[in-house]
């Protein structure tokens, strides 16, 4: 009956399955929504596997053509985005840590101001926050331009002309996603810290610079650098595979890119959520 | 040394629409281009015409069936059989040009790809093939900035970079006018005869259209070769004379066309 069905409206039975009234059990729509979840998992996991093995495979493949896209992407995922991070820092560092150190401090408990200051902006709110921000303003980019692409022909120009798509659309974003949400997240936490220090300064907190500066480093570890890099890595490679999976990886009309935008946000923005909180685990093991 | 495999074989072969993969399009297609053929195979709008291209270019293979290129089955060509793949150029209904991208760089992506080249590399190279189209003005223009006539040209100037043995076009008159229309089919037909681009030597060519008035062989003795598709069928018609005396009802349409519409555009 869904195949009937798909065929009247001109669907595919995936999108007759997903837009089909909600069903009278509960159960049912619950069962659903997991079924649907899994067959997006799986096909993301198919996308970022296959990713995977073209950039080890094609490491040295057209590095003139290649390398050229991937500084692009380095400039469009973190040196365009740079004044906009450095705003954010600065309102970071005001509403959190100034705050932070000023409330310690009023309790007494100013000893607590590294640790605080490495788990919220160096663990947790530092990689979040840059992840979302280069989600919103790349990520969306990355399924217009590749959804539009997709729906123009272009992937198919690649494969006539003996170029791998994935090679030349995906890698580029992925590495320069991944680089760039790693050195904005640096810029981010470093901005955060400085501003939140001179929030302090303003409301006469006695705490010198040079405690400040102790009461952190004393509270990092190198695991701490090491699951910085991993963490932040980790979310510049999935929002770009999501992103890059809803663009690229299904066929697409013009009219539904705007649609499956809002669908990549959303997933991209679980995905960083999902793997914040596996990270915890290293975290609570470390 | 002489190729000896057909340039194209395809034998029972089913080829699916590239809209719905699982709707057949054409069924049965038993058809051999040899080296050195021009081949114009005509059909209506959703009639398979880009479909049977694609599966002659092997970017998708046959459900039922054989496609061979040169000799090599077209659903093993991967990665290890890139010459093979290479020896193939295609030029895309509307081109399918990269529109971020510069004229220039279009038609130098190929070769730097391919050849590892950076862009100041490869553009003196191909400073003699955009001369030819003309291109060279409009080389820094994107393509959304340029007429549908340039268009065609650059891509066509892409599928040639690397010299192909056997070119592919699916409708390359569609949108032009008749200036960039007769220059295309002047140009189609130094190709197939052998242009010093190629290094004199001969190309085979499959061309599709949804009019065969172009493509008419007023001598009936050039040697092009005609089929039209009709009904999921691919029927193989041989020269201009028997296209004329075929009594089929799709060769009258797309030899015939709108009598009335052509006249209203030769009185403006």
């Amino acid at each position: 009956m869904r195949g009937n069905l798909a065929k009247t409206l001109d669907l595919s039975e995936t999108q007759v399955f997903r837009r089909a009234p909600l069903p009278k059990s509960y159960t049912d729509f619950m069962g659903r929504k997991a079924f649907l979840f899994l067959m997006t998992v799986q096909g993301l996991g198919a996308f970022a596997l296959i990713t995977l093995g073209v950039i080890l495979r094609k490491f040295g493949v057209a590095p003139n053509v290649i390398r050229p896209r991937i500084r692009q992407e380095i400039g469009r995922a973190g040196m365009s985005l740079l004044p906009m991070f450095l705003l954010i820092a600065l309102a970071l560092g005001f509403v959190v840590v100034g705050q932070t150190i000023a409330a310690l401090a009023k309790v007494g408990q100013i000893t607590f101001l590294g640790s605080a200051m490495v788990v919220v902006i160096v663990r947790e709110l530092g990689p979040l926050i840059a992840a979302m921000l280069v989600l919103a303003r790349v990520g969306t980019a990355n399924v217009i331009e590749l959804g539009t692409a997709r729906a123009l022909g272009e992937v198919e120009s690649l494969e006539a002309l003996g170029i791998d798509p994935v090679h030349y659309m995906i890698v580029p974003r992925v590495i320069g996603m991944s680089l760039g949400i790693f050195s904005l997240t640096v810029y981010l936490i470093l901005g955060a810290l400085v501003s939140g220090y001179f929030f302090a300064f303003l409301q006469n907190v006695p705490l010198t610079p040079g405690d400040y500066i102790g009461e952190i480093m004393a509270a990092l570890s190198p695991m701490d650098f090491a699951l910085l890099a991993l963490k932040t890595m980790t979310f510049g490679f999935f929002i770009a595979i999501v992103t890059c999976y809803h663009g690229l990886a299904q066929p697409l009309r013009l009219e539904e890119i705007s649609r499956v935008s809002v669908r990549a946000v959303s997933q991209g923005v679980i995905a960083c959520v999902m793997i914040d909180a596996i990270f915890i685990v290293f975290y609570l093991f470390s | 040394m002489a190729e000896t495999f057909p340039a194209l074989e395809m034998s029972n072969a089913t080829v699916v629409s590239l809209r719905d993969p699982t709707k057949d399009i054409l069924e049965g297609v038993n058809w051999t281009v040899a080296p050195g053929e021009f081949w114009v195979v005509g059909g209506q709008q959703f009639s398979g015409k880009t479909d049977l291209l694609t599966l002659a270019a092997g970017l998708v293979g046959p459900t039922v069936g054989s496609c061979h290129v040169f000799g090599q089955d077209t659903r093993l060509l991967g990665e290890e059989q890139l010459a093979w793949r290479l020896r193939i150029g295609f030029l895309f209904d509307g081109g399918q040009l990269f529109n971020r991208q510069t004229i220039l760089e279009n038609v130098t992506l190929p070769i730097r790809y391919h050849k590892n080249l950076a862009l100041t590399e490869a553009a003196p190279v191909v400073s003699a093939l955009l001369e030819l189209m003309g291109l060279s003005p409009f080389a820094d223009l994107t393509p959304p900035n340029v007429g549908a006539g340039w268009r065609h040209r650059t891509a066509m100037a892409r599928a040639l970079t690397l010299q192909p043995e056997f070119l592919l076009l699916d409708n390359p008159l569609s949108g032009l006018g008749p200036r960039h229309r007769q220059w295309m089919l002047q140009f189609l037909d130094q190709l197939w005869r052998g242009h010093k681009l190629c290094g004199g030597r001969p190309m085979t060519l499959v061309v599709t259209t949804d009019d065969l008035r172009p493509w008419r062989d007023a001598s009936g003795n050039s040697g092009r070769k005609y089929a039209v598709l009709h009904d999921k069928t691919f029927y193989p018609l041989g020269s201009w004379v028997e296209v004329e005396k075929a009594d089929h009802p799709t060769v009258k349409d797309l030899t015939v066309g709108d009598l009335l519409a052509e006249l209203e555009e030769n009185q403006k």
